[in-house]
């Protein structure tokens, strides 16, 4: 090969390199390891990661995946592919990202849905700054029980752009309605409402569309996509943008990411959306086919004038989604969402009824839900893993002081009726030891 | 197709047809040529008063979106409502079909736009 | 194999009634009425109802409908197409990664706070960076960021005033798109005409305003900007810093480094340059090194070590916030550090070095039939030209088109801008001399039909799943979901 380029060495593909930028050394970095040394060392980092029976929820849920879901992602046609722009041979993968469009539309109540953003919290910055575009206003409006790393996320992207971000704070006495209400004026693009919250009550929203609408504003929610088996949905409550975490849709946990945002919207703002979309049409021959389209919008065409800069989809996360869906089906999904709140209602009911203990907020939860301890919660936590192995919940004085005695936990269909007991137990004795270190 | 001499042109490629003290204006041959296939044209609003230069929307093709500039200042007082369902006339007919329609505030702004050899020589100089 | 029939949607072959998936019995009292009536949903979202083998049989038939890097050569120009290890998907799996919440506390999962830190680390080496945040979900996210952490340095620096960046006309869309999202205004500067940064061009351009340049080395056209330490002067003396889109890095690894050619700010494509898998569009990994000046602004929580301990670092004031929840795409990451691990560092070298010998080796073959813009010499990827080709009727399109045919996948079409047909060809390191060869017979064969007969590339392909699909209409009156009304 060298013969054929006419050069006597590689190195000398390299001579355009001035000389002292060369680096003339090796790269500092450990030896090369053979794939068994490789896994060897991989398996000791795994095993320094401990997985108790876990309560944690706050934006990232267990859930059992499938055994159908992994198989297909491991088929390397899918996951070695590239983007779809070649449409004729990936017709797979479009495929699927229009089934996967079809079905987030369908649990949604919207209208349409992209092919997925990076995850929830980034799906909420886009969500904002498509109301900006929207209605040419500078303001966006997001109260304290939306997720905090929603909120922190929101925060960074509103600061680049010069939008200004309003966090409205909690009022006692006052509904969320009302405090929405007192902030609203003639500069708010958006208001961002998350349904269940962060600490997992549910609200009706039509009340709040309805004064946003008449503002002229656009109402973005934040939904959890399991919950939307039983719960109405946003399509239904006069929401403008709907979004989420699809984490819980065949994803595991795997620290946090990759996960998925999604993305749906009514008709009216279907041109505005950001990311790639999937469109059905025709080939020469009249057959149906995939391609992806309204790419003009996007930041390969439009550059700086594009909507967003984004550049790749999660297409492996929301094929894992899709997957998932068409697994559990139209009744299982329901099914396996009323198997999730029953037994975090069990919980619940276990959990109050232990001394000390009761429900934070008095609102309908799904499957996650905060209680008020008999103390400091992280010390109550910390004296739970130490005795029983187990994780209880998320510590909520982290994020909102005036919560130190407050836990949010969430129970999925993967948690036994021992499994709750067995939480309950060891709340109701570390609340005795442990709850007095505050 | 050459470029109809009744007409007057811009740099960003629209063609104007005054009528009365009303302007019409439409993109060129060469912009729809350019574009491609046009998909969707997003249009402005009805009573907007905008300034000669402004952004007044953009024209959406497969490969490309394009904003159309208004070449004077006054009143949007028209728009073509028939290219919400049918963008593709923009590409079947461009010297046919207007986007919209400004009353002009300012005759002496239409002395600054190309006349049609002038439009013509601009065109081939980019091309170049 | 192409039928007439369409192939059916998931929904198409949905009966009612019908489970792939058993779940576990209620084992809890339930309490009764637990959502009030107005809150619930009345009618169950549509959802399919299939058998597992009729799932099983769909996803495996859709698979087959599609083209992978174990399928066949993609030569990707700016994708860095590389084969992806197997080893590493498995070990994404191992239950001690896999099923690892991320609000656990730090002392319950030091192995994944070990990998981030070594991660971290290895990665500033390999670009010759001081720190490192793995927040960033893909290369536009680094880039966002990367502009994020560049404003607040300026900002809290009193220059306030430095609200443009300069992106030169050969970028990847996501450059200028990156800059407008964080708020600055984009100015473009020139390539002369080696396809190399007009160094007039940018002395003109750059001025006190100019916050940051936007480079990425080698360039797209696959050319080495070799005057990168004078490019860094000329920005540096106006203040100004410069980014390093990391786009192209398997070109250099191991060769040379950013850090050393002057860049202040780099973000990286772990599903490029460092194997993980593309996924069908992701998900990817855009991690970003920095210089230490901009250190005290990087995403909060990193990893620090502490004796034998890792834990996160929230003791950052400066910090631009966060960019994404918890910590970035771990899963990902995590197959970039067993590939960093198993390759080691002179097996990185050896990557680039064959990255840029299999590119030279195709760039002098295609010569022959192809228009070359630049035509000396390219680092792990170069342009050509089928205007001769258009000249007889075929477009880059149709070229690529007919590529499909013959069991290739085409390169990157009509990029970089600056080329006319340009399609960009980056072969990587993992493809045999056997099928670059294999490329350059069919290559030359299409380029004989554009001459002869190019109506068969107009057409082409012919025999893909598809003919060519109608993307006018696909955009004109869009149909994104199914609706049963067919």
């Amino acid at each position: 090969m060298l013969n054929e380029i006419g050069v006597s060495s590689a190195e000398e593909l390299f001579d355009v390199i001035p000389r002292e930028l060369q680096l003339g050394r090796p790269l500092n970095l450990p030896q090369a390891l053979s794939e068994q040394e490789l896994l060897t060392h991989m398996n000791a980092l795994a095993e320094k990661n401990k997985r108790p029976l876990s309560f944690l929820g706050a934006g990232a849920y267990e859930h059992h995946i499938p055994s159908v879901v992994n198989h297909i992602l491991m088929r390397s046609e899918f996951y070695t592919s590239y983007t779809p722009y070649q449409a004729e041979i990936s017709q797979g993968m479009l495929q699927c990202i229009f089934e996967y469009q079809t079905m987030i539309a369908q649990i949604t109540g919207m209208d349409v849905s992209n092919a997925s953003l990076y995850d929830g919290a980034t799906a909420t910055s886009e969500a904002a700054f498509m109301a900006v575009n929207v209605t040419r206003r500078n303001k966006v409006l997001v109260p304290w029980n939306v997720h905090p790393q929603t909120r922190q996320v929101l925060r960074t992207y509103c600061n680049a752009a010069g939008i200004t971000l309003i966090e409205l704070e909690n009022q006692d006495g006052l509904s969320l309605q009302e405090i929405i209400e007192q902030s609203l004026d003639h500069d708010t693009a958006g208001v961002i409402l998350q349904n269940p919250d962060f600490f997992g009550c549910i609200e009706d929203l039509q009340g709040i569309a309805d004064i946003v609408h008449n503002n002229k504003s656009l109402l973005i929610a934040s939904v959890e996509p399991i919950s939307l088996a039983l719960l109405k949905p946003p399509g239904q409550s006069g929401v403008d943008i709907a979004v989420g975490d699809g984490q819980s849709l065949g994803n595991p946990l795997s620290f946090g990411g990759p996960s998925l945002g999604f993305m749906a919207v009514k008709e009216n703002l279907l041109r505005r959306m950001p990311g790639r979309i999937v469109g059905q049409t025709k080939d020469q021959d009249g057959r149906r086919g995939f391609v992806l389209t309204l790419q003009a919008r996007e930041q390969h065409i439009r550059r700086q004038k594009a909507m967003s800069n984004i550049c790749s989809n999660q297409a492996l996360n929301a094929l894992a989604a899709t997957v998932y869906l068409a697994t559990l089906g139209k009744e299982g999904f329901v099914e396996l969402a009323t198997l999730c709140m029953n037994k975090a209602h069990y919980a619940k009911d276990l959990i109050c009824a232990i001394p000390g203990f009761e429900l934070a907020f008095d609102s309908p939860f799904f499957c996650e839900f905060a209680i008020k301890c008999p103390g400091n919660a992280e010390n109550i936590a910390q004296q739970v893993l130490q005795d029983a192995q187990i994780l209880p919940g998320y510590y909520l004085g982290q994020e909102y002081p005036e919560l130190s005695n407050g836990l949010l936990i969430a129970v999925t269909e993967t948690k036994t009726r021992q499994d709750i007991e067995l939480l309950a137990d060891a709340l109701a004795k570390a609340a005795v030891t442990g709850g007095d270190l505050a | 197709m050459s470029n109809p001499k009744n007409l007057l042109y811009t740099e960003t490629h629209e063609w104007v047809k005054q009528d009365g003290n009303v302007a019409y204006v439409g993109i060129t041959d060469y912009a729809q040529d350019s574009l491609g296939d046009v998909v969707f044209v997003e249009l402005p609003e009805k009573g907007a008063d905008i300034e000669a230069g402004d952004t007044l929307g953009s024209i959406e093709s497969v490969k490309a979106v394009s904003d159309i500039y208004s070449p004077v200042s006054g009143t949007v007082v028209e728009i073509n409502a028939e290219l919400e369902e049918a963008p593709e006339l923009l590409n079947a007919a461009p010297w046919d079909t207007w986007i919209f329609a400004v009353e002009i505030s300012n005759t002496d702004e239409l002395a600054e736009l190309l006349n049609a050899s002038e439009y013509k020589a601009f065109c081939e100089d980019g091309e170049e | 194999m192409k039928t007439n029939q369409d192939f059916p949607l998931i929904f198409e072959r949905s009966r009612a009634g019908r489970r792939a998936l058993d779940l576990p019995q209620n084992d809890v009292p339930t309490t009764g009425k637990t959502l009030p009536e107005h809150l619930r949903r009345q009618e169950a979202a549509a959802l399919p109802e299939v058998s597992q083998v009729d799932l099983i049989r769909h996803f495996t038939a859709l698979s087959r409908r599609n083209f992978g890097v174990d399928n066949g050569f993609y030569p990707l120009g700016s994708c860095t197409m590389k084969y992806n290890p197997k080893i590493n998907e498995d070990i994404a799996r191992i239950p001690g990664f896999a099923q690892i919440h991320p609000e656990q506390p730090p002392e319950t999962v030091q192995g994944a706070l070990q990998v981030i830190y070594e991660l971290g680390r290895m990665l500033s080496e390999i670009t010759a960076m001081d720190e490192f945040t793995l927040q960033p979900a893909a290369g536009a996210h680094g880039e966002l960021t990367g502009l994020m952490l560049i404003k607040a340095y300026h900002l809290h620096n009193g220059d306030s005033h430095k609200t443009e960046v300069l992106v030169p006309d050969s970028a990847h869309g996501t450059n200028p798109a990156s800059a407008a999202m964080a708020g600055f205004d984009v100015v473009e500067v020139k390539s002369n005409m080696a396809g190399l940064v007009d160094l007039e061009d940018l002395a003109k351009k750059v001025s006190d305003n100019t916050a940051a340049l936007m480079l990425t080395n080698p360039n797209t056209l696959g050319l080495f900007e070799k005057d990168v330490k004078e490019i860094a002067d000329i920005v540096h003396a106006k203040g100004g810093l410069l980014y390093y889109d990391g786009a192209n890095l398997n070109a250099i690894m191991g060769i040379c480094r950013p850090g050393d050619m002057g860049f202040d700010v780099v973000h990286l494509n772990l599903h490029k340059t460092f194997s993980t898998p593309h996924g069908g569009g992701g998900p990817g990994s855009g991690p970003v090194g920095v210089k230490k000046p901009l250190i005290p602004y990087l995403p909060v929580p990193t990893v620090k070590q502490e004796g034998q301990t890792y834990t996160f670092d929230y003791n950052r004031p400066l910090s631009i916030g966060r960019v994404k929840s918890f910590y970035g795409n771990f899963g990902v990451y995590l197959k970039a550090y067993a590939y960093i691990l198993a390759m080691g560092p002179d097996g990185l070298r050896q990557a680039s070095q064959d990255a840029v010998l299999n590119a030279n080796y195709l760039l002098h073959q295609l010569k022959e039939c192809y228009e070359v813009p630049y035509p000396d010499r390219c680092m792990h990827e170069f342009v050509i030209s089928a205007t001769t080709q258009k000249e007889y009727g075929a477009s880059a399109l149709d070229l690529a088109k007919r590529l499909l045919d013959f069991g290739f996948h085409p390169p990157t079409i009509y990029f970089p801008l600056i080329v006319k047909e340009a399609l960009m060809i980056e072969p990587t390191e993992t493809e045999s001399k056997e099928t670059l060869d294999a490329f350059v017979a069919v290559m030359a064969a299409i380029a004989k039909e554009a001459e002869e007969t190019p109506q068969a590339l107009q057409n082409a392909p012919h025999h893909a799943t598809v003919s060519r699909l109608d993307e006018t209409t696909a955009a004109r009156h869009p149909v994104l979901k199914w609706t049963g009304e067919d």
